[in-house]
């Protein structure tokens, strides 16, 4: 457990260096995850990867607990609310339905999008 | 007995642990209740946890700075938990490499909306211009977004404070309107919830669907990536 932790701590520490040393416009995290995807690929392939938190699930279910309670480590930044009251007494009302309307325009542009280019892709197959 | 009953008060307040414990106890209740209401999209825990801690700031006067000292713990674990993203993308690559093209045309089609709606929709409601600045990144996390605010000379706290409000809209709205939509294909569901609402569509869409989750975790990352460059184009051709 505690060497699973360790390796995604370690994945996201050289996504952090990677991005910050190079300037990449991109989140280290993200670069992380690449990361951590790539060892468990290439673990598959070579026997060789395959110990310590690479072994017996460990990674993954180090993964899985982290995730079980994503929504948790929002609220800390959601509370910042807080700061923000004056800022919603004067504009509250306005931001929160710009943000509510773009959200439905975005979730539906998204998912017709994909839907609408699975099935050209399915109809060409079946073609 | 202490001369002053408040000391212990004073004491408590300002350290880590007492906000550590508060955000997780009220978290932890407000999941339960969610889970009380088989996951209801109204009872968010997200959104409840939210006002409750801030009421409870607020009521005790403590400060942001002073609750972030204890909440950062939590705060943190954002970044290994993106890490850990590659775990369910792993278990799942084969229908994630199956549906690779409808995924990036999807991407492209969503990060595109996303931007430009936000800014067209705060100019039309006549916001002031750093505030149409801050919202711009919304559909991104949170870590993220700041980043970009803070390159356009805009207020990154305003801009962390839109992507949680966008992503608790998000995963409230995700599940009804997918349903009115007709859609059922958790593919498309979960990559939509994760595109337009980041970690929180996310968290939304494993509480419904894992393969949701997995699509939505994606979509999340890539939106990421996809933005960083959006966003300066986007604010260079739109905002006044």
């Amino acid at each position: 457990m505690l060497a699973s932790l360790g390796l995604i701590l370690l994945c996201q520490l050289i996504g952090e260096a990677v991005v910050r040393s190079l300037g990449l416009p991109m989140p280290g995290p993200v670069l992380g995850l690449l990361l951590l995807l790539i060892l468990l690929l290439a673990r598959d392939r070579f026997a060789l990867l395959a110990r310590g938190p690479l072994r017996d699930d460990g990674v993954e279910t180090a993964s899985r607990g982290l995730l079980a309670h994503l929504s948790l480590l929002f609220v800390p930044a959601g509370v910042g609310v807080v700061q923000k009251l004056d800022l919603l007494a004067s504009h509250g009302i306005a931001i929160i339905l710009v943000l509510a309307l773009s959200v439905v325009v975005t979730l539906l542009a998204t998912v017709l999008t994909f839907r609408l280019v699975s099935r050209l892709l399915r109809q060409q197959d079946a073609r | 007995m202490k001369d002053n009953p408040f000391s212990l008060w004073v004491y408590l307040s300002q350290s880590p642990l007492l906000w550590l414990t508060v955000t997780l106890l009220v978290y932890a209740s407000t999941d339960a209740v969610s889970l009380a209401t088989r996951r209801h999209p109204l009872a968010n825990p997200v959104l409840h946890a939210m006002w409750i801690v801030g009421a409870f700031l607020l009521l005790t006067g403590t400060s942001y700075t002073t609750y972030f000292a204890g909440a950062q713990f939590v705060h943190f674990l954002l970044g290994p938990a993106t890490v850990a993203l590659a775990v369910p993308l792993y278990e799942n690559r084969k229908r994630v490499v199956a549906s690779i093209v409808p995924m990036l045309v999807a991407l492209v089609a969503g990060s595109v909306t996303a931007v430009v709606s936000v800014v067209l929709l705060a100019e039309l409601a006549g916001l002031p211009r750093d505030v149409v600045l801050s919202l711009a990144p919304k559909s991104v996390t949170a870590g993220v977004a700041m980043g970009i605010a803070e390159s356009l000379h805009a207020d990154p706290s305003l801009a962390a404070v839109a992507v949680i409000l966008t992503g608790i809209m998000g995963a409230i709205i995700v599940t009804p309107l997918m349903n009115r939509t007709g859609i059922s294909d958790f593919r498309a569901r979960g990559f939509a919830a994760g595109l337009a609402a980041h970690g929180i569509g996310t968290a939304r869409a494993f509480q419904v669907d894992e393969i949701a989750g997995v699509f939505s975790g994606i979509a999340m990352s890539l939106n990421a990536l996809v933005t960083s460059f959006l966003v300066p184009l986007a604010v260079t051709l739109l905002v006044r």
